[in-house]
C-alpha cells in the first residue's frame, strides 16, 4: 500500500471568541510517526479531530496524499482514529467491533473474516475474538481499538492520547508495541500526547503546540537541544532560562555573570541551561556564584536549587554511592558546559 | 497551491446536502405532527373561550358569564379547595415518612420506599368506588364505628371523598421529592449549625426545612395540578361541581359549541402552566445539592424504643390507608353482593368471567391503543432526542419544548380540542368522522405520554458517549448507518423503559379518551371501568377490569425498573462510558 503524506495549510478554527487553531502549517512525511505535543488547551486534540473530520470545519486546507479532505464527512476520509476512551461498542463482541468498518465498506463476507482475524492476530488477541469489550482489561481494549482501526487499512492512523488510560508499566510496554506495529505497517501515524517522554520515545518528529500555534517542529533531539523559545525549552524537560545580552562573544546575564558560549549570535537575549549541563564546585573555578537553598535526592542524581544573582538555578548532579554532596547553605560555584547551552532571541 | 485540483470540495458539498435535509425533513414532520395534534387544538380551545358563540367576535363575555353563574363559581372554588386540601393531606402523609427515612436508622425503610410507588400503580378513579364502599356512609369502616362507638365519620361525603382518594394516590410525588431534597443536605450543614449553637426544632426550622423547601414545593405543585386537572375521580365519585367534570358535562351534554367548556379549559390550562412553571422555578433557582464528595446526607440516629413504636404505628397506619383502595378493589372484584355490610356476602370468580366473555374488547382495544401510542412515542422520542442532542438543526430545541408542553395540557382540554378541531372532518376509506375515529384515541394517548418517552430517550442518548459514534464514522459509517447500528442499539434500554412507561400509563388514561370514544366497541379498559362503575350491578365486573388495569401498570412499572437497572449495570461495566 502506498504511504500517504499529510499537508496542513493555514488552518484556522475558533469557537466563538476563542481561537483554538491559529494558522497551522505543517507537513508530515509518508510513513512517519509524528507526535503533537502540548499542554491541555493547546489545540493538539482539536487539530487531530479536524484531520479526522470531527468538530466544526476549520478554515484552511488539509491534504492527504495531495487531496484536500477538509470538506469530506468523516466516513469518506479513510483516516483511522483510535480514541482516548477506545470507544469500543459495548453491544458488540470484539470480532463484531473489528468487522464493523469492513462491513460499512460493503466488503464481501468471505473477505471480512480473514481480514478481521489478521487484524486481531496483529495485536495478539485472536483468542479473545468472541469476548465482549467489558470482559477485557484496559490494555486488551486498547489493542482491540487499534485492531479495529487498522483493519480498514486507513491511509493515516490517528492516536488520541492512546496511553493515558493505562497504568504506568503498561504504558511503557504499549508504546513500544505501538511503535513496532507502526513500523511493521508503515502507516503514517499522528500521536497526540501531553507527555513529553511518550513523544520523545516514539516519534520520528514532533510538533510542539501552545495556544493554537505550532511553536516548533523537529526531531525530539533537535527540540530538546535547540529549542526556539522558552515555552519549548520549558515543556521539554527542565530548563533554566536566564535573561541578558551578548557582549564580546560572551552572554552577560542580568545578574552580571559572564558565560562563554559556542554559537555566537548578537541578537540573543536569553540563554537556556539544562540542569545536567551545569555542575557545582566549591572551588573558585566556576562562572556563577551562589548558595545551595534546597536539595532533593532523586536516586540516580541529586537536584540542587542554587540561589544566584540571576535567581534560583536548578542543577542536577550524578549521585555516586557514599558521597554526601553539597549541604544546604553551602557556598558553591556553577560551571556551565558552553556547548550544551542554547541561545534564544 | 491554488492550482491544485479540488474534486474533493465538490464531492463534499454533494454528500453533505442530503444528510442535512434528511434531518430537517424528519424535524419538520415531527413539528407538523405536534402542531396538528397538540399546539393547534389547545390554541383553538383557548381561542374559542374568547369568542362570542353567536357573532364570532372577540369578547370577554364568556368569562363574565362563567363567573356570573353560581354553579361555575362553586365548581371553581371546589376545584381549588379540593386541590389545596389534597396537598395538605398529602403533605401530612408524606412528611413523617420522609423525615423517618432520612433522619433515623429505621428497619421499616423498605416499606416506606414501597409506599412511594404502590399508590401510583392504581389510577385514582379505579379505586374510587372501592373506597366509597370501605369508607362511605354505609361502608365497612363507618358500619364498624357505628356498631362499636355509635358515630360515623364523613370520609367520603362529597368533596371529602375526592380529597381523601386523591391525597392517598398522589402523596408519593411529595414523598419522593422531599426525601430527595433531604438526602441532598450534607451533614456538614447541620453540624455547622450545631457548632454555632443551634439545635432541635430551631435548627430544623432555620436550616433543614429551608434547604428541603424547593423539593417539597416542586412535589406540592405537581400534586396540586394533578388533582386540579383530574376528571375520572370526581366523575366516579359522582362529584360534578368541579371544573374538569363541568367541562366534560358541558361539552358532552350541551354540545361542542357551548363556550363554557372552553372557558373551563382555559382556566385548567392556565393553572397547569402556572403550577408547572412555579415548580420549575423552585427546582431551578434553588437546587441546594449540598452533599460534598465522600460525605453522606444528614446524620442518622437510632430511635429510642418508644419513638420506634410511634414510627411503626405511623407507617403501618399509612400503609393500611395506601392499601385500602387495592384491598377494596379486590373485595369488589371477588365479592358477590356488598352492601350495608362490612364485607361482601360471599366470594366468586364470576365477575372475571363476565369481563372475559362480554367485555374482552376493552382489553384488546387497550392493548391496541396503548401499544400503538407507545410505539409512536418511542419513535418520536428517539428522533427528537437525536435531533436535539446530536444535530445543529435550527429550532431543534422547540421540538423538545413542544413535546414537553403536553405535560401542561389536561386530558380533558386535549379531548375538547380534538373534538372541536376534527369535528366534521370526514375520513376517507369509510372510516367515518375523524372526531369519532378510534385512531384519534391513539394519537391523543401518544401526545399525552410523549413527554415521558422523550425524557427516557434523552437520558438514554446522553449516556451514549459521542466517541462511540465518532469511532463508527471514522471507520466509514455514515450518519444513518451510525444511528442504526450504534446509537439505537445502545439506547435500547432507555427506549424499552420509555415504551413500557408510555404503555402502562396510556393503558389507564381516562380523561382524554372519555371525550373521544365514539362507541362502546371502540372503548378501552379505562372507559370500560367507568361504564361498569356507573351502576351498582356492574361494580363487580368494573373492579375485575380495574384489577387487570392495576396488573398491567404494576407489571409495566416493574419491567421498566428492571430494564433500567439492567441497562445501568451493563453500562457500569462497559468501556468508554466516560465522555
Amino acid at each position: 500500500m502506498k504511504k500517504a503524506g499529510i499537508r496542513i495549510e493555514n488552518l484556522h478554527l475558533s469557537f466563538g471568541d476563542t481561537t483554538v487553531l491559529a494558522g497551522i502549517d505543517m507537513e508530515i512525511h509518508p510513513g512517519e510517526f509524528f507526535a503533537f505535543l502540548g499542554p491541555s488547551g493547546s489545540g493538539k486534540s482539536t487539530l487531530l479531530r479536524a484531520i479526522a473530520g470531527f468538530g466544526p470545519r476549520p478554515k484552511g486546507r488539509i491534504l492527504i496524499d495531495g487531496k484536500d479532505i477538509a470538506d469530506l464527512p468523516p466516513w469518506k476520509r479513510n483516516v483511522g482514529m483510535v480514541f482516548q476512551s477506545y470507544a469500543l461498542w459495548p453491544h458488540m463482541t470484539v470480532r463484531q467491533n473489528v468487522a464493523f468498518g469492513l462491513e460499512e465498506r460493503r466488503m464481501p463476507r468471505a473477505q471480512i473474516g480473514p481480514k478481521v482475524e489478521a487484524a486481531l492476530e496483529l495485536v495478539g488477541l485472536l483468542h479473545l475474538a468472541e469476548r465482549m469489550p467489558s470482559q477485557l482489561s484496559g490494555g486488551q481494549q486498547q489493542r482491540v481499538a487499534l485492531a479495529r482501526t487498522v483493519a480498514i487499512e486507513p491511509q493515516v492512523l490517528l492516536l488520541d492520547e492512546p496511553l493515558s488510560n493505562l497504568d504506568a508499566a503498561l504504558r511503557v510496554q504499549m508504546r513500544r508495541e505501538l511503535l513496532s506495529l507502526q513500523r511493521k505497517l508503515g502507516l503514517t501515524t499522528i500521536f497526540v500526547t501531553h507527555d513529553q517522554e511518550e513523544a520523545n520515545t516514539t516519534s520520528d518528529r514532533m510538533a510542539v503546540l501552545d495556544g493554537g500555534v505550532i511553536q516548533q517542529i523537529g526531531t525530539p533531539q533537535e527540540l530538546y537541544d535547540t529549542p526556539v523559545n522558552g515555552f519549548v525549552a520549558g515543556f521539554l524537560g527542565t530548563a533554566n532560562v536566564l535573561s541578558g545580552h551578548m557582549n564580546d562573544g560572551c552572554f552577560v546575564t542580568k545578574g552580571g555573570n559572564r558565560l562563554a558560549v559556542d554559537n555566537y549570535r548578537d541578537s540573543a537575549r536569553r540563554i537556556v541551561l539544562r540542569p545536567q549541563s551545569v555542575s557545582l564546585t566549591e572551588e573558585k573555578l566556576g562562572s556563577i556564584a551562589g548558595k545551595v537553598t534546597h536539595r532533593e535526592f532523586l536516586g540516580s542524581q541529586i537536584r540542587y536549587l542554587v540561589g544566584t544573582a540571576d535567581g534560583e538555578i536548578i542543577v542536577d548532579t550524578l549521585h555516586h554511592a557514599g558521597q554526601s554532596g553539597h549541604a544546604i547553605g553551602a557556598d558553591v560555584m556553577l560551571m556551565i558546559d558552553s556547548q550544551s547551552a542554547s541561545l534564544l532571541d | 497551491m491554488s492550482d491544485m485540483p479540488q474534486p474533493a470540495r465538490g464531492a463534499g458539498r454533494f454528500t453533505l446536502f442530503p444528510r442535512l435535509s434528511g434531518v430537517a425533513i424528519t424535524g419538520i414532520l415531527i413539528a407538523i405532527f405536534l402542531m396538528a395534534f397538540l399546539v393547534l387544538p389547545v390554541i383553538q380551545v383557548i381561542y374559542v373561550a374568547f369568542l362570542d358563540a353567536q357573532t364570532g367576535a372577540m369578547t370577554l363575555q364568556n368569562f363574565r358569564d362563567f363567573f356570573n353563574t353560581s354553579l361555575f363559581r362553586e365548581s371553581f372554588v371546589n376545584s381549588f379547595y379540593v386541590s389545596a386540601m389534597s396537598v395538605v393531606f398529602a403533605t401530612i402523609i408524606a412528611l413523617p415518612l420522609a423525615y423517618i427515612t432520612t433522619r433515623f436508622n429505621f428497619a421499616g425503610t423498605a416499606i416506606i420506599q414501597s409506599l412511594g410507588f404502590i399508590p401510583l400503580i392504581m389510577p385514582p378513579f379505579v379505586g374510587a368506588v372501592a373506597m366509597s364502599l370501605l369508607f362511605g356512609r354505609n361502608g365497612t369502616v363507618n358500619l364498624l364505628l357505628d356498631q362499636y362507638f355509635g358515630f360515623k365519620v364523613p370520609f367520603m361525603e362529597g368533596l371529602n371523598g375526592v380529597i381523601f382518594v386523591q391525597s392517598i394516590h398522589y402523596f408519593p410525588f411529595i414523598l419522593i421529592n422531599l426525601s430527595a431534597s433531604l438526602r441532598n443536605i450534607d451533614r456538614s450543614m447541620e453540624e455547622a449549625a450545631q457548632n454555632l449553637g443551634s439545635s432541635g426544632m430551631r435548627m430544623f426550622r432555620r436550616i433543614v426545612f429551608p434547604l428541603a423547601m424547593p423539593g417539597y414545593l416542586a412535589g406540592a405543585a405537581l400534586v396540586f395540578i394533578k388533582v386540579f386537572d383530574d376528571l375520572g375521580t370526581p366523575l366516579l365519585l359522582n362529584v360534578n361541581t368541579m371544573l374538569a367534570p363541568q367541562a366534560y358535562l358541558r361539552i358532552t351534554g350541551v354540545g361542542i359549541n357551548d363556550p363554557m367548556g372552553y372557558v373551563i379549559s382555559f382556566i385548567l390550562v392556565a393553572f397547569s402552566i402556572f403550577a408547572l412553571w412555579t415548580s420549575f422555578l423552585f427546582m431551578r433557582g434553588k437546587d441546594y445539592a449540598t452533599v460534598q464528595k465522600g460525605g453522606g446526607g444528614l446524620s442518622k440516629r437510632d430511635l429510642a424504643p418508644r419513638e420506634k413504636l410511634v414510627a411503626w404505628a405511623v407507617i403501618l397506619f399509612i400503609l393500611a390507608l395506601v392499601l385500602a383502595p387495592h384491598f377494596g378493589l379486590m373485595l369488589l372484584a371477588f365479592g358477590t353482593i356488598w352492601s350495608f355490610s362490612p364485607l361482601p356476602d360471599g366470594f366468586t370468580l364470576q365477575h372475571f368471567g363476565t369481563v372475559f366473555t362480554q367485555s374482552s374488547q376493552y382489553i384488546w382495544n387497550t392493548i391496541l391503543y396503548a401499544g400503538s401510542a407507545a410505539i409512536i412515542d418511542v419513535i418520536l422520542g428517539v428522533a427528537i432526542a437525536y435531533i436535539v442532542l446530536r444535530t445543529g438543526l435550527i429550532g431543534r430545541k422547540w421540538l423538545d419544548y413542544m413535546a414537553t408542553a403536553a405535560l401542561a395540557v389536561p386530558g380533558v382540554v386535549l379531548g375538547i380540542g380534538y373534538l372541536r378541531m376534527f369535528h366534521g372532518v370526514q375520513l376517507p376509506f369509510g372510516l367515518g368522522q375523524m372526531s369519532s375515529f378510534w385512531g384519534l384515541i391513539i394519537v391523543a394517548l401518544a401526545v399525552r405520554r410523549l413527554p415521558y418517552a422523550l425524557r427516557a430517550c434523552m437520558a438514554a442518548l446522553q449516556q451514549v458517549a459521542l466517541s462511540l459514534e465518532e469511532a463508527a464514522e471514522s471507520l466509514g459509517a455514515n450518519k444513518s448507518s451510525t444511528v442504526r447500528r450504534i446509537v439505537v442499539p445502545l439506547m435500547t434500554g432507555g427506549i424499552l423503559a420509555g415504551f413500557v412507561t408510555s404503555f402502562a400509563t396510556a393503558a389507564v388514561e381516562l380523561s382524554a379518551t372519555i371525550m373521544l370514544v365514539g362507541r362502546a366497541s371502540d372503548a378501552p379498559l379505562a372507559y370500560g371501568i367507568y361504564l361498569y362503575m356507573q351502576s351498582p350491578a356492574g361494580r363487580g365486573a368494573g373492579a375485575a377490569l380495574g384489577i387487570l388495569a392495576v396488573v398491567i401498570v404494576a407489571l409495566g412499572t416493574y419491567l421498566s425498573q428492571r430494564i433500567i437497572e439492567k441497562d445501568r449495570n451493563r453500562r457500569a461495566s462497559a468501556p468508554g462510558a466516560e465522555q
